[in-house]
């Protein structure tokens, strides 16, 4: 069987960024799997810019991003195996991929990085009534169609979700000349980027519906219309509400959902507020010698917060290699999420690690004049006012060493403190 | 004739919601803003808008049909589609890079169309 130093299950920006920095801490056999044609992941159909502010300081479009890491994996001659699906993971680290070059291969890995991503939520999973007439899409395959094969999917679009994605999603089908008739979204209000609504919605006057769903769909072959409703305090649609609206189209931004297929094959221990691995400061997951960055561990916005986490995850699967690895300890901090708040992650920070930690989480509702509160134990360790807060806009605070010193293994909880004052 | 228009900032994630009086085709005043971008910002809304237009390219003879493109700097706002329209009447040839203009000065704006991927040939 082939051995190889550390594989990297995914060549998007995270499986890249983690893979370059592997290669950047000296390992030798690195390899990316990657199921697409070409490396690059979910940016090679994200057209439109807004990417590397913080890392470039430039607003690259998705595809000009990627393109600096291709490069760096090609100049730092990284292999790489396109076209090539991974179908399972044993708990001694021997990966089963195939492609139709190198039929069904068998991998030794001494680490891995998954880097797989996300998937969007289906029209299946929300169950929505109606036969199943062509026309209807998640909003990632509908930017696929539009923005790499050259299909329009439809000429008469109603969106339902107004996170980026259906936000994007309704600019793009406008641009080429389809109708989008409104966007409805569930909650009262909008999950996307203030500026996504004014260039995406506002600019092109199509309506967005707050506190609407879509309650039925018509249309045996082809999409004709569908029903919309506006919704009440508990999200139950209102029948009095009940509006028809003619479409051909219907495009779901309905979530992500991190794509743990392989973790749970392996098993690895998953956060259920994530849906992705349980994961230390070290981005190594339950299972040692496993590490975990990018989308398949929490769903992030911003793609340079995901290419940081590759860095982080390629360089603690350096040491793990150089040492056979990671420094054990019994002496951990767990990571909650308090009051206010959906997820942190890291989940667990050891004992010992040196320089500052930064902490990921979400927020479970939209908040104003706060403060984000850092506790271990009875008392605040560390605490910042905010204007706003919303569950759109991950946030993130840094622990710096000495504060970390003074707190683990004691136990640490992020939480949303309403001013008093 | 003064006119008060909202505008909402997109500069940065604050989203500040701001008023700008606009008198005789020119911004006296904006409120609302928490910074000088939002502010200038505001200012460029009311009188100029203009925007980034990012879409694709048909490509012939490539490894893939399209290749995604930009304006190098933004357009008036009320051009958008009409820039649409012009990029949708090109066909280029494969092999495209990243960088490589497709067309100059679109609608006689002094902005150039600029692949922002590339595709080789088949």
């Amino acid at each position: 069987m082939r051995e190889v130093d550390l594989v990297v299950i995914g060549g998007g920006p995270a499986g890249m960024a983690a893979a370059l920095e592997a290669a950047r801490c000296g390992v030798k056999r690195i390899l990316i799997l990657e199921r697409d044609q070409a490396l690059g992941g979910i940016l090679q159909q994200c057209i439109h810019n807004g990417f590397g502010l913080h890392l470039f300081g430039e607003e690259l479009t998705g595809p000009e991003y990627a393109g600096r890491f291709v490069q760096q994996v090609q100049e730092m001659g990284i292999e790489t195996k396109l076209d090539t699906m991974v179908l399972d993971i044993s708990p001694d680290k021997v990966i089963t991929a195939v492609n139709s070059e190198d039929g069904l291969i068998k991998i030794q890995a001494g680490a891995i990085v998954l880097a797989m991503g996300c998937r969007e939520r289906t029209r299946g999973a929300l169950n929505i009534p109606g036969a199943r007439p062509a026309g209807i899409y998640t909003a990632g395959t509908a930017q696929r169609f539009v923005n790499m094969e050259g299909y329009l999917p439809g000429k008469k679009v109603v969106i339902l979700g107004s996170g980026d994605i259906g936000l994007i999603m309704a600019r793009r089908m406008t641009l080429e000349g389809a109708e989008v008739r409104m966007v409805c979204e569930l909650l009262p209000y909008s999950g996307g980027l203030t500026r996504n609504i004014v260039q995406c919605l506002e600019d092109f006057n199509i309506p967005l519906r707050l506190r609407h769903t879509v309650v039925e769909i018509h249309g045996r072959e082809r999409l004709e219309g569908v029903t919309v409703a506006r919704v009440d305090e508990s999200g139950k649609p209102i029948c009095d509400s009940f509006e028809y609206v003619e479409c051909d189209t219907l495009l779901l931004s309905v979530g992500l959902i991190p794509e743990n297929e392989l973790s749970k094959a392996v098993g690895i221990k998953l956060d259920a507020a994530t849906s992705g691995p349980l994961v230390n400061e070290a981005m190594e997951t339950s299972q040692e010698g496993i590490f975990a960055c990018g989308n398949v561990v929490h769903v992030h916005d911003l793609v340079d917060y995901v290419t940081l986490e590759g860095y982080r995850a390629g360089k603690n699967a350096a040491e793990y290699l150089a040492k056979r690895e990671l420094r054990r300890t019994e002496e951990v901090s767990q990571v909650r999420a308090g009051s206010g708040v959906r997820y942190v992650v890291p989940h667990s920070i050891r004992s010992g690690v040196e320089g500052e930690i930064k902490l990921f989480f979400r927020v479970a509702g939209i908040y104003q004049n706060v403060q984000l509160e850092v506790r271990a134990g009875e008392q605040a360790v560390y605490s910042v006012k905010k204007k706003r807060v919303a569950p759109g806009e991950m946030e993130s605070i840094t622990l710096g060493p000495k504060v970390l010193e003074g707190i683990v293994p004691g136990d640490i909880t992020v939480q949303v403190k309403e001013n008093i004052a | 004739m003064s006119l008060k228009r909202e505008v909402t900032c997109v500069v940065c994630p604050m989203g500040c919601r701001m008023e700008a009086l606009i008198e005789n085709n020119r911004v006296m005043e904006v409120k609302g803003h928490s910074c000088k971008r939002g502010a200038s910002y505001a200012e460029a809304e009311c009188i100029n808008p203009t925007r980034t237009v990012t879409t694709t390219v048909r490509v012939q003879n490539g490894q893939l049909p399209l290749v995604p493109v930009k304006t190098d700097k933004p357009v008036p706002k009320a051009l958008i589609m009409e820039c649409m329209k012009e990029i949708n009447r090109l066909t280029v040839k494969a092999p495209v890079k990243a960088g490589d203009v497709l067309l100059e000065n679109i609608l006689n704006t002094h902005v150039n169309i600029v692949a922002t991927g590339g595709t080789q040939c088949t």
